[in-house]
C-alpha cells in the first residue's frame, strides 16, 4: 500500500504557494535490503513550469531525504536524470508536470538497467557497449606531425553525422528498446547510433573495424526497426535512422 | 538477413499465384479432391508448391529462431535453438515434399 | 560469480505495443502475425498431407476445415498474411535506409525524422488492407 506524505505547513517551499498539487508516486527499492519495490506517494504543489525533477527534489528536500536520484545540469544536457515517468522513459528535468496531463505522476527507475537504489541505475553496461564501438576518430596518421593543420570538413560533411553527435548517453533509448527488454547481449541502439556517428564522419577511417564488431548475432541484426529509441530520444539523435543507415553498409547498399 | 529478405520476397510472389489458383477456380470447387489432384499432377504447379514450401519453411523458422534467441541468451541455448529450428525446417520440408511428390506421381 | 539483476522488462516489455506510437504496434503485430502464420503453415502442411489418404480421408478432413470456425480462422490467416507482407516490405525498405529520412542538424522539439508520415501511412495501410482482405475472404468463403 502506498504511503502518503504532504508538505507540513511550517516548512517553506518554492512551490508551496501554488494551489495545484499532484501525487508524485516514487518507486523505492534497495536491492541490498528489499525484496520488492514499494510505492510512496507525495503530495507536491506545482506551477505551470515545474518539472518532474523539481517535484522529486521537493519531495527529497522536505518529505523523504532518502530518495536516491541522479541529476546534474537540469537542462537536458548531461543525461543523468533519465527515468520512467508515467510508463515512458524521459528526462525528469525535461518533462514538465503540466505536460503529463495527469493527477498522478509515477516515477520509477529506467528498465533494462540494474537498479542501484530507488531511481538510480547503473550505467556500466551502456558505457561498456559504447566503448566497445571505439567512439573516437580512427586514422592512420593519428600522431600529429609538425606543422599539421586541422582536419577540414565542409558543412555538408558535418550535416551527415552531427545529429548523432548530440547523444548525451542518457540511456532512454536502451530503456525503450524492445530487444533490450529481453536480450542481455544486444549492443543497444545507443552504441549502434554512435557507431554510425563515427562511420559517417569523413575524418574517420575505422569503418571496417566497427562494422566487424556490429556484424554479430547480437549486434545490429537484433534491431527490428521498432523505432521506440527514436521516439524517446530527448536530443533528436534518432538512433533508429542511424541504425538503418548503418545496416546499408552491411547489406551492400552503401559503401 | 539477406536470406530472410530473399525468401520473403520470393514467397510473396509465389503465394500470390497459389492463392489466385484458389480464387479463379472458385474456392469450394478448388478444394474438391479431383481438383486438388489435378493441381498436383500439373508439374509446374507442383514445382511451385515445392519452392513455396522451402521458402516459407526457411523464412518462418528463421523468424522463430530470431525471436527465441532474443528471449534468452547463452552459447548452448542458442546452439540448441539454431539446430532445433533447422531440424524443424527440414522436417516440415521433408513432410511436405513427401505429399507433393507422392501426389504428383500418382502414388496415392 | 554473482549475477546482477538487470531489471529487464522481459517479455512483458517486448510484447507491450503501447506507449511508443504506431511503429511499436507494428513491431508487435509483425511478431504476432509471424508466429500465427508459422503455426498455420505447419498445420497447412499437415492438412494437405491428408490427400494421401485418398478421397475419403480428404473429404473427412474437409468436414473439419470447411466449417464456420475454419473459415473464420482462414480469414484471420488472410489478414495476418496481408499485414505481415505489407509491413514486411516497409521494414525491408527501412532496413535498406529507404524512407528513414536524411541526417541533419536536430532542433527543438527534436521530432525524429525516421518516424515519419511515410512509415505511419504504410503501417495504417497495412492494417486497412488486411481488414479489406479479410472481408473479401469472408465474402468468398461464406458467399458460396
Amino acid at each position: 500500500m502506498a504511503q502518503t506524505s504532504s508538505l507540513a505547513e511550517e516548512k517553506t517551499s518554492s512551490l508551496a504557494f501554488s494551489s495545484r498539487t499532484i501525487t508524485l508516486r516514487v518507486a523505492k527499492f534497495n536491492p541490498k535490503t528489499d525484496h520488492e519495490k514499494k510505492w510512496i506517494d507525495f503530495q507536491i504543489p506545482y506551477q505551470k513550469w515545474t518539472t518532474v525533477l523539481d517535484a522529486i527534489l521537493e519531495a527529497k528536500k522536505y518529505l523523504d531525504h532518502s530518495i536516491a536520484v541522479r541529476y546534474s545540469c537540469r537542462q537536458a544536457t548531461c543525461g543523468s536524470c533519465g527515468m520512467i515517468i508515467n510508463g515512458r522513459p524521459r528526462l525528469a528535468c525535461f518533462t514538465k508536470i503540466s505536460e503529463l496531463n495527469s493527477d498522478v505522476v509515477t516515477v520509477e527507475p529506467m528498465k533494462n538497467f540494474p537498479i542501484i537504489r530507488d531511481l538510480t541505475v547503473s550505467f556500466d553496461r551502456l558505457f561498456k557497449t559504447h566503448n566497445s564501438l571505439k567512439p573516437f576518430i580512427i586514422r592512420e596518421d593519428s600522431d600529429i606531425p609538425e606543422k599539421a593543420s586541422e582536419l577540414l570538413q565542409t558543412p555538408e560533411e558535418l550535416e551527415k553525422y552531427i545529429q548523432f553527435a548530440n547523444c548525451i548517453k542518457c540511456g532512454l533509448c536502451n530503456s525503450a528498446c524492445p530487444t533490450m527488454a529481453t536480450d542481455s547481449s544486444f549492443i543497444g541502439p545507443q552504441a549502434l547510433a554512435q557507431a554510425y556517428r563515427y562511420i559517417a564522419d569523413n575524418r574517420d577511417k575505422g569503418k571496417d573495424d566497427r562494422l566487424k564488431i556490429i556484424d554479430d548475432s547480437h549486434g545490429i541484426w537484433r534491431c527490428h526497426f521498432a523505432g521506440s529509441c527514436s521516439q524517446v530520444c530527448p536530443k533528436g539523435v534518432d538512433p533508429a535512422m542511424g541504425i538503418q543507415l548503418l545496416r546499408g553498409y552491411l547489406l551492400g547498399f552503401r559503401s | 538477413m539477406k536470406i530472410h529478405y530473399g525468401t520473403a520476397l520470393a514467397a510473396v510472389a509465389l503465394v500470390a499465384v497459389h492463392i489466385l489458383f484458389r480464387l479463379t477456380q472458385g474456392f469450394a470447387e478448388s478444394l474438391q479432391y479431383e481438383s486438388v489432384i489435378a493441381n498436383y499432377q500439373f508439374l509446374p504447379y507442383a514445382g511451385m508448391l515445392e519452392i513455396i514450401l522451402i521458402l516459407l519453411s526457411i523464412h518462418g523458422f528463421n523468424g522463430l529462431r530470431t525471436i527465441l534467441i532474443e528471449l534468452k541468451q547463452g552459447h548452448s541455448y542458442e546452439k540448441a535453438v539454431t539446430y532445433g529450428c533447422i531440424a524443424a525446417m527440414a522436417a516440415v520440408i521433408l513432410y511436405g515434399s513427401r505429399t507433393i511428390f507422392m501426389t504428383s506421381v500418382g502414388m496415392i | 560469480m554473482a549475477t546482477v539483476d538487470e531489471n529487464k522488462e522481459g517479455i512483458k516489455g517486448m510484447a507491450n505495443p503501447l506507449r511508443y506510437g504506431i511503429e511499436r504496434v507494428a513491431y508487435w503485430l509483425m511478431r504476432l502475425t509471424g508466429l500465427g502464420l508459422l503455426a498455420y503453415f505447419v498445420a497447412h502442411i499437415y492438412e494437405t498431407s491428408m490427400i494421401l489418404k485418398g478421397k475419403a480421408g480428404w473429404d473427412e478432413f474437409l468436414t473439419l476445415t470447411q466449417t464456420t470456425e475454419g473459415h473464420i480462422i482462414l480469414a484471420l490467416v488472410i489478414g495476418m498474411c496481408v499485414f505481415h507482407t505489407v509491413n514486411g516490405i516497409r521494414v525491408m525498405l527501412g532496413h535498406g535506409g529507404i524512407g528513414v529520412g536524411t541526417p541533419g542538424r536536430a532542433d527543438y522539439p527534436y521530432i525524429p525524422r525516421s518516424q515519419n508520415y511515410r512509415h505511419k501511412i504504410t503501417i495504417y495501410s497495412a492494417i486497412v488492407l488486411a481488414a479489406i482482405a479479410m472481408m473479401y475472404g469472408l465474402a468468398v468463403m461464406f458467399g458460396e
